[in-house]
């Protein structure tokens, strides 16, 4: 979008630009009212003895916090304090953040909320391709594929103007096939739509490869040529036969069969989402995916591939440089000596000082206030009382804190419950990039000063650091121009597989924006990976054999349902932000739970009705939503509400053992009336 | 622990890869009659079909992985008291708990000309990777074949090898295909079905003896008739492989005779898949076959002393190009109420028994949308559908997006014209009231059609109905 201002007034419009080409969706159109919104913070506020939370000033409150960070690291070692980022952070503010954590605090212990949502797409497609990057093509090749499949993937409420590429592609003649447990927006638009019971993507997938191999689909020359593994993943699915997966998934045999025969007619192209990563089996369904696209010869082609819709304004970018608990900016692996010795060069320290890996997200939060855990965190751009999943516990560990301070622009639940909550800029008040779902760096243009008692992230952690490290007169480490730290950020990505040592601020802005890896200012960057080579050590794609495993929590006589978690067009997120804009709010008051009427009819509910939704963690309260576009088994809630209505009440905090994701899509509940 | 299994078929290399995913201490030995690696069965049609190759049926296997895999080793006997088995080339395998995982053969029908350890190669069962290379060998150079009998797996042979392009007969002693599964009416929209992919078929009559020379066979029928083809297929029943059991003195009956663990009448002994016969009953089927894997495997490991195998109902499904045919328990008889849909011309056909809004059995030929959910909810045992015409026709009934009103003037002010930004017709409306008049006024005033663009000719539609209701040109 771009933005206009008039006086101090800002307003949005969309922009033509090859990914939205014009669109924004209502939260775009209204992004800008958040600005000068009445709740807005615009001083620091400090809990004093009492337990209010009271307005202090900048020094007062930075010094609280080193002074709290000093007292935790020397009671309980450096790795007592913990950093949680999020995904809508800038890459200048997510790298700064992993550089304070690793060098101003020395803790091993940082980790953000793309995990819970990118984690598993990016450990499965780094399994495969030896690279993580959302799509590996722009997303304008979604319009000329012959075939789309989109897995647990509902664009038309989370990213509306991607449609226009959908729609571009079946004015073509192009085929849209949909899985997903319900019918949604975008699964109503599809030429074939595949229903499966929650949890059983990964054994589609395998069906999916299983008919690929008997009806002689398979593209054997790209398989012998470009990947390796293929043989003991074609033995792993020959176990797994169509009509064993329709029992199991209740998609019909028919249906797998004319999905696989669709993919493998011209160009295709395979998307996972949310719905199929968010799993405790999520690294294993994204591979299941992954494989198929290998088998069916798609990585690397023109016009096909595997890409993964990235959810996040900064998704992409936010996972590349240092915020995940067990990297280094570039996309650097932390237990590799090379990138350590690297990134230690550019930050001036000896590698041997950098902290080693974390842990996950979920494992981070609930280990915090628990003996050996840390007992002080700082949040940066996430709302985890209202996102992570079994949200009561984890905010029960977050009071648990010694310390805890929130940086955000609103009062976010996490951030009522900080000892500390510093007020910093919004999008529109400051300068640096994002990466998008492509890997295209984007700029992001301050086009207002914050208002007044209002700090930059990068001011927040230069004044930290500063504190923190006393003695050192070298408090530039962390400079608070965006554009030095960008400058710093392409050094410390050089040579990594996120490489962004050749892109400037100026050539994005030429460019309309440049795709990574760029290694070289005056060389080509990367819409398109893959064509000859995938960055792997022989330079070919790994098969990578797995097997359908049950949810981590099934259905059972006190718990009969399935509990599924989504979105909703007119919401964001944790809603911190847009729960807070009329229109949005109009559009989508509240909290609901949506079942089928056949469930509704067996519950005595009608619609409109106060439920209860329970699991083995908690409940949620809202309002019955009626809708046979549901599986009559399953029921669903969207997460964006905090309160009784609140999802992550009610989700399963089993995770992923390679990727930490937490199984925020299924759990079994009981649903009654309130 | 050591695990000796004997038999590597697909129960046998299951158990192996679910003892293997489980870790621990156990040395696992798998004993193999069959030389080649563990296959999958189902898949052996598609191998007649000619659209796959050996490998492609192969199965993955833990061998090498702390598992002995012997292939091509005959187990002679079960010396119970010494806890060890004996191979046909002497070897002798100690064990401290053994599973017999020995499978099913095929049933050879005592038909005159017919010495069932002896087949002549135009003669063979369908059972196993070695018939279908029997099978092949001939099939290659043929123009004909007869399949006796019209059960699952006859049909998926005679299925196979008419998709090379064969002239397939089905000689069936009952009146109708697949009894054990499907009522007659059902039985005669297969043969239907059966006969436009040029599988023709013989009913109610059997085979009465069989002549083969050095060019044809020909099955001598019980209606005095003679047929004769390049190649004859027997499909006649499997018997449960029990001669080891019952030589070491195990309880046999029709299968090796085994309680809720899976264990025989020894309880350093289970047995499971084909062989077993748990609660009276002989599964023969796959599904049942890796479940008892499991919990033999659940049970070795010590993952959990307490589980117990509870067989599910069986669901039959024969899937190939142009046959969809889904049944299961019993829809032709029974309390309850009964739904069915017949279009034989374009073989469909649906009979299905609800009891207690639960599904007790059904029977789904053809084009049946439903067949996913039908499956689903037979193996799960859910509630119905309150609209029972869902069961029939589909996730459609009842699903649907309202259809667009014919004309703007019908559509309600409060109906939703732009989801992406939640515009209204009523707000578009007034917008025209307010003066824009053109389809990119009444957006740029509204926003409607700006996210995902999905509604643009919507709302061109309502700018166009507005224009002549009011007979003021506008362009667009």
């Amino acid at each position: 979008m771009v933005l206009r201002a008039e006086g101090d007034r800002v307003e949005v419009l969309p922009r033509q630009f090859p990914t939205n080409r014009g669109g924004l969706c209502q939260k775009g159109w209204t992004a800008a009212e958040l600005l000068d919104h009445p709740d807005r913070l615009t001083t620091p506020l400090l809990r004093d003895p009492s337990g209010e939370l009271r307005p202090a000033t900048w020094d007062a409150a930075l010094d609280r916090v080193a002074a709290g960070i000093r007292a935790v690291q020397s009671g309980h070692g450096r790795d007592a304090v913990a950093v949680f980022g999020g995904g809508g952070l800038t890459n200048e503010k997510a790298y700064a953040l992993g550089k304070f954590a690793r060098v101003a605090l020395r803790t091993r212990h940082i980790d953000y909320n793309g995990r819970w949502c990118m984690s598993s797409a990016a450990a499965a497609g780094i399994r495969a391709f030896g690279v993580d990057r959302g799509l590996p093509f722009p997303l304008a090749d979604l319009g000329r594929a012959d075939t789309l499949l989109l897995v647990g993937a509902n664009p038309a409420e989370t990213m509306p103007p991607l449609m226009r590429h959908l729609t571009d592609q079946r004015r073509r003649g192009g085929r849209l096939i949909v899985v997903d447990p319900r019918v949604t927006a975008t699964a109503r638009q599809a030429d074939l739509h595949l229903q499966p019971l929650p949890g059983t993507d990964l054994a589609v997938a395998n069906a999916l490869l299983h008919i690929a191999v008997i009806e002689g689909l398979v593209d054997k020359a790209y398989v012998d040529a470009r990947t390796t593994g293929f043989e003991q993943v074609r033995r792993t699915v020959a176990g797994c036969w169509p009509a064993e997966v329709e029992r199991l998934s209740g998609v019909p045999v028919a249906d797998l069969e004319a999905t696989v025969r669709a993919l493998a007619g011209g160009s295709a192209i395979i998307l996972t989402a949310r719905g199929a990563e968010q799993h405790a089996k999520g690294v294993d369904t994204v591979s299941a995916f992954v494989n198929l696209a290998l088998a069916l010869g798609l990585p690397g082609r023109p016009g096909s591939g595997y890409g993964c819709l990235t959810g996040q304004g900064n998704g992409q970018g936010g996972r590349e440089h240092g915020q995940k608990s067990d990297q280094l900016p570039g996309y650097r692996k932390i237990d590799d000596p090379a990138a350590r010795a690297h990134v230690a060069g550019v930050w001036g320290v000896d590698p041997d000082e950098l902290p080693g890996p974390g842990v996950p997200a979920y494992r981070l939060l609930d280990s915090l206030g628990t003996p050996g855990g840390p007992r002080a965190m700082l949040v940066f751009g996430s709302n985890p009382v209202v996102s992570a999943p079994r949200a009561a516990r984890v905010t029960e560990r977050l009071r648990g804190l010694d310390l805890l301070v929130v940086a955000d622009f609103l009062l976010s639940e996490t951030a009522a419950l900080a000892d500390v909550v510093l007020p910093v800029a919004q999008w529109a008040e400051e300068e640096g990039t994002m990466t998008n779902l492509e890997g295209r760096v984007l700029r992001r243009q301050a086009l207002r000063r914050p208002p007044p008692g209002v700090r930059t992230d990068l001011d927040i952690l230069a004044g930290l650091a500063a504190r923190l490290d006393a003695g050192d007169p070298e408090a530039g480490r962390f400079p608070t121009d965006p554009r030095v730290v960008f400058a710093e950020l392409r050094r410390a990505s050089a040579g990594g597989p996120a490489d962004y040592a050749g892109i400037t601020w100026e050539r994005i802005e030429r460019d309309e924006g440049v795709f990574w890896p760029c290694p070289d200012p005056d060389g080509p960057d990367a819409p398109r990976l893959f064509a000859d080579r995938f960055p792997t050590p022989d330079g070919r794609a790994r098969f990578h054999p797995v097997t359908h495993r049950p949810a981590a929590e099934e259905v059972c006589a006190e718990y009969p349902l399935h509990f599924t978690t989504g979105r909703v067009l007119a919401q964001y997120q944790s809603g911190t932000q847009t729960r807070r804009v009329a229109a949005l709010r109009r559009a989508a008051p509240g909290g609901f739970v949506e079942l089928h009427p056949d469930l509704a009819d067996r519950l005595g509910v009608d619609e409109g009705d106060e439920l209860v939704v329970t699991s083995r963690r908690g409940e949620l309260r809202a309002p019955a939503r009626l809708s046979p576009t549901i599986r009559p088994d399953t029921v669903f809630a969207p997460f964006h509400w905090a309160g009784a209505a609140r999802a992550n009440s009610v989700t399963n905090d089993a995770t992923d053992p390679v990727s930490g994701m937490p199984e925020f899509k299924i759990c079994a509940v009981r649903v009654e009336r309130a | 622990m050591r695990v000796v299994i004997v038999g590597y078929g697909m129960a046998g290399s299951r158990l192996a890869a679910e003892l293997h995913a489980r870790g621990g201490e156990h040395k696992v030995t798998v004993l193999g009659a069959e030389p080649h690696r563990a296959y999958n069965r189902i898949m052996l049609s598609t191998l007649l079909a000619g659209k796959i190759g050996e490998p492609d049926v192969e199965l993955a296997e833990v061998a090498g992985q702390g598992v002995d895999v012997r292939t091509g080793a005959d187990v002679t006997a079960i010396d119970r008291a010494a806890r060890e088995v004996r191979t046909d080339d002497g070897d002798r395998i100690g064990y401290d708990h053994l599973v017999l995982a020995t499978g099913s053969r095929a049933l050879v029908p005592p038909l005159p000309g017919l010495d069932p350890t002896d087949l002549p190669a135009r003669v063979a069962a369908f059972r196993t990777l070695d018939d279908c290379r029997r099978i092949l060998a001939v099939a290659r150079d043929a123009r004909s074949v007869l399949v006796l009998g019209g059960g699952l797996l006859g049909l998926e042979a005679a299925r196979g090898l008419a998709a090379r392009g064969l002239d397939v007969t089905v000689v069936h002693p009952v009146g109708h295909l697949m009894e054990r599964q499907l009522d007659p009416a059902a039985g005669a929209v297969l043969a239907g079905t059966l006969a436009g992919l040029g599988v023709r078929t013989e009913l109610a009559v059997g085979g009465s003896g069989v002549q083969v020379d050095a060019d044809e066979v020909r099955l001598r029928l019980t209606d005095g008739r003679t047929l004769a083809a390049d190649l004859l297929v027997l499909s006649c029943g499997v018997r449960p492989e029990t001669g080891l059991a019952a030589a070491a003195g195990l309880a046999v009956e029709r299968g090796v005779v085994v309680d809720d663990r899976l264990r025989t009448t020894d309880p350093h002994v289970s047995a499971i898949g084909d062989c077993a016969q748990h609660d009276g009953t002989l599964t023969g089927l796959v599904a049942p076959a890796w479940a008892q894997a499991r919990v033999v495997a659940q049970l070795l490991t010590g993952e959990d002393p307490t589980v117990r195998y509870r067989a599910r109902p069986a669901v039959t499904r024969l899937k190939a190009a142009g046959i969809d045919l889904a049944a299961m328990g019993d829809p032709t008889d029974g309390p309850g109420e009964e739904l069915t849909f017949a279009d034989p011309a374009r073989g469909t056909y649906a009979r299905l028994r609800i009891h207690d809004e639960r599904l007790t059995g059904a029977i789904l030929l053809g084009d049946n949308p439903t067949v996913g959910t039908v499956v689903q909810l037979f193996d799960r045992g859910g509630p119905v559908p309150t609209d029972r015409r869902a069961l029939l026709l589909g996730r459609a009934v009842g699903a649907t997006a309202a259809a667009p009103a014919e004309s703007p003037a019908l559509m309600p002010d409060a109906a939703t014209v732009c989801q992406c930004n939640d515009v209204r017709k009523g707000a578009l409306v007034a917008c025209w009231r307010d003066g824009a008049r053109t389809v990119d006024e009444v957006v740029a005033a509204t926003r409607a059609s700006t996210g995902c663009g999905g509604c643009r000719e919507a709302v061109a539609g309502i700018v166009d109905w507005l224009c002549e209701a009011d007979s003021v040109g506008a362009a667009r």
